[in-house]
């Protein structure tokens, strides 16, 4: 076990070796506890009654078409914030223009929104109270308690990842290489993909990541607006929910997984993005 | 609003620039972040403005929901206290220490970002209860977790744990290690170094997490609902009762809470870019 303080080795100062080894003690356990047991409970409670009871779980009918509604939505609401978040910080750091930063504040908006009122939102705006509601249940329009809202709510909660990634990176490349190439006399279009994209690619797939582990977990939005129909508007977190409260903890846990093992996934690939996004820094520099 | 008069419009806003897209880009912009976020949100203050104000003042001061506010606030006050401490160590010794399994603990700092609340709570509850792994330890002990506050309030620390450490652990690498060196030449002790230099230097990064986690956790509903238990004047908070109401078709009465913790959300957003803007100043001096 090796415990030496890498950048310290020349200057000899930091922590005596007691406080050190207590200190990382610490940390693990508030970390192993915090976060590693729910996780090992999670897989746990899923095999708790073995293997073909987890895959019976999975794929029974209602689980099936929760994984297939979560694909959809997650489907639509995705490629819909990766245009918005490529349009907006393209608009935003390659022009200087009054008002940039009440838009940035407002893009970031749908991040300190309580999830339940992200969903309530969408209830009043097309519950039947509403103007909008009750013209759409004149021509009989089926948007609240169906998927057209589960995906608009997706939609709200995942709004800013995209953005949120790419604004900053684009800022810190400027706008000279853009400037370049349309002087040369290449069309918009293209130096968006021969240059612009090249540069954010790294960016732009960590904001789809984070995007869509979000899109795909979400939970209290989804919950308000879809009325929770087995087999039609319950998405996987939303059917969890449900098996959760039927005491069905195996069938409950089985679904769960499948969450975790996208949320490990996500955070494995995550790890690599920054990896080669930091390469790729370097080399620019 | 014809297109060639629109981009005008714009074009007066902006300073001059070769490259292209400017009107196209900021105007889909625009047209998205109104449709899906502005329009839907000012949808709440018209529809809260069917009650009078002594109706909205005694929906939100009625007593079950005084109770609520105290036990949002007070769990998620306590869960950001508890996160700035444990997270500052997390941060810490993942800066300064080489120690075994390093990068797989700092991967694990960013699940509760990742990890589905809903899933969150049901594998919280199941630890906690009074079967569970941890719950049948502290059942004999009289401590019950599930179903109550405490619950809650460790379901909010596992949500706030990411903002605390990724908010400190920047600082700390960036952290000018000669000022350190200084002050151990000229003699002073660990405990010294810590109070008089590191504790200055991180304390906006430590608010800022604090603030982030606490903000975080005053909306927080799946990770919570389950272990919570719900029970009315107990263990039942804001974003819950707000459901309840809307599930009894009070949707004024829904609405009302909303506006109220909206606006708390935006005070808190506020207070964040402040605390942001502190550090920012600070690193700039010191650099």
């Amino acid at each position: 076990m090796s415990l030496s303080i890498p950048q310290n080795k020349q200057s000899g100062i930091g922590e005596v070796l007691w406080v050190r080894i207590a200190l990382i003690i610490t940390g693990m356990l508030f970390l192993g506890a915090v976060i590693g047991l729910p996780l090992a409970a999670v897989f746990t409670e899923a095999l708790r009654k073995g293997l073909d009871a987890y895959v019976a779980s999975i794929i029974e009918p209602d689980a099936l078409s929760a994984i297939r509604l979560t694909l959809l939505v997650a489907a639509i609401a995705v490629p819909l914030n990766i245009v918005f978040g490529i349009a907006a910080s393209w608009a935003i750091t390659k022009f200087e223009f009054t008002g940039k930063r009440l838009l940035i504040t407002l893009i970031d908006l749908p991040f300190s929104v309580s999830p339940v009122i992200s969903g309530l939102i969408y209830a009043l705006m097309f519950g039947a109270q509403s103007l909008l509601g009750s013209w759409l249940l004149e021509h009989d329009i089926q948007i609240l308690f169906a998927v057209p809202a589960l995906v608009i709510a997706t939609i709200f909660v995942t709004f800013p990842f995209v953005a949120r990634e790419l604004i900053p990176l684009m800022e810190e490349q400027g706008t000279e290489e853009e400037e370049a190439a349309i002087l040369l006399g290449a069309s918009g279009w293209r130096t968006f993909v021969s240059i612009t994209l090249p540069n954010i690619r790294w960016g732009l797939l960590y904001g789809v990541l984070l995007c869509n582990a979000r899109a795909m977990g979400e939970f209290g939005a989804v919950s308000v607006v879809s009325g929770h129909i087995k087999g039609e508007t319950n998405t996987i977190p939303l059917q969890v929910e449900i098996l959760y409260n039927e005491y069905n903890f195996v069938a409950a846990f089985s679904v769960a997984s499948i969450l975790t093992l996208l949320a490990v996934v996500t955070l494995l690939l995550k790890r690599v993005v920054e990896k080669y996004g930091a390469k790729t820094k370097k080399i620019t520099t | 609003m014809n297109t060639a008069r629109a981009s005008s419009f714009f074009k007066q806003l902006k300073k001059p620039s070769v490259l292209p897209g400017f009107g196209l880009t900021l105007g889909f912009t625009l047209v998205y972040l109104t449709l899906i976020v502005l329009l839907p949100l000012s949808g709440l203050f018209f529809a809260t403005a069917k009650l009078s104000w002594a109706e909205f003042f005694n929906t939100i001061t009625a007593d079950r929901v005084m109770h609520a506010y105290g036990i949002s606030f007070g769990t998620a006050f306590v869960a950001a206290l508890i996160n700035v401490v444990f997270g500052l160590i997390v941060a810490w010794i993942l800066v300064r220490y080489d120690f075994p399994f390093k990068k797989i603990f700092d991967a694990m700092v960013d699940l509760p970002f990742a990890l589905p609340t809903a899933v969150a709570g049901i594998a919280l509850t199941s630890l906690y209860a009074p079967s569970g792994w941890i719950g049948q330890y502290l059942e004999p002990l009289g401590i019950k977790v599930a179903f109550t506050p405490l619950g809650i309030t460790i379901a909010l620390i596992f949500v706030g744990l990411p903002f605390v450490v990724r908010t400190v652990q920047p600082v700390l690498e960036d952290m000018n290690r000669e000022l350190e060196e200084a002050a151990a030449s000229l003699g002073a002790t660990r405990m010294q170094i810590f109070l008089l230099i590191f504790l200055p230097h991180i304390t906006p990064a430590l608010m800022t997490g604090f603030a982030m986690a606490f903000a975080r956790a005053l909306g927080e509903y799946g990770s919570v609902i389950f272990i919570a238990g719900n029970k009315p004047m107990i263990s039942e908070i804001i974003p819950l009762l707000i459901m309840t109401k809307l599930e009894q078709y009070d949707h004024a009465g829904a609405t009302a809470l909303a506006i109220v913790m909206l606006f708390v959300s935006f005070i808190m957003l506020y207070l964040i870019n402040v605390l942001q803007k502190w550090g920012q100043t600070r690193m700039l001096r010191e650099h």
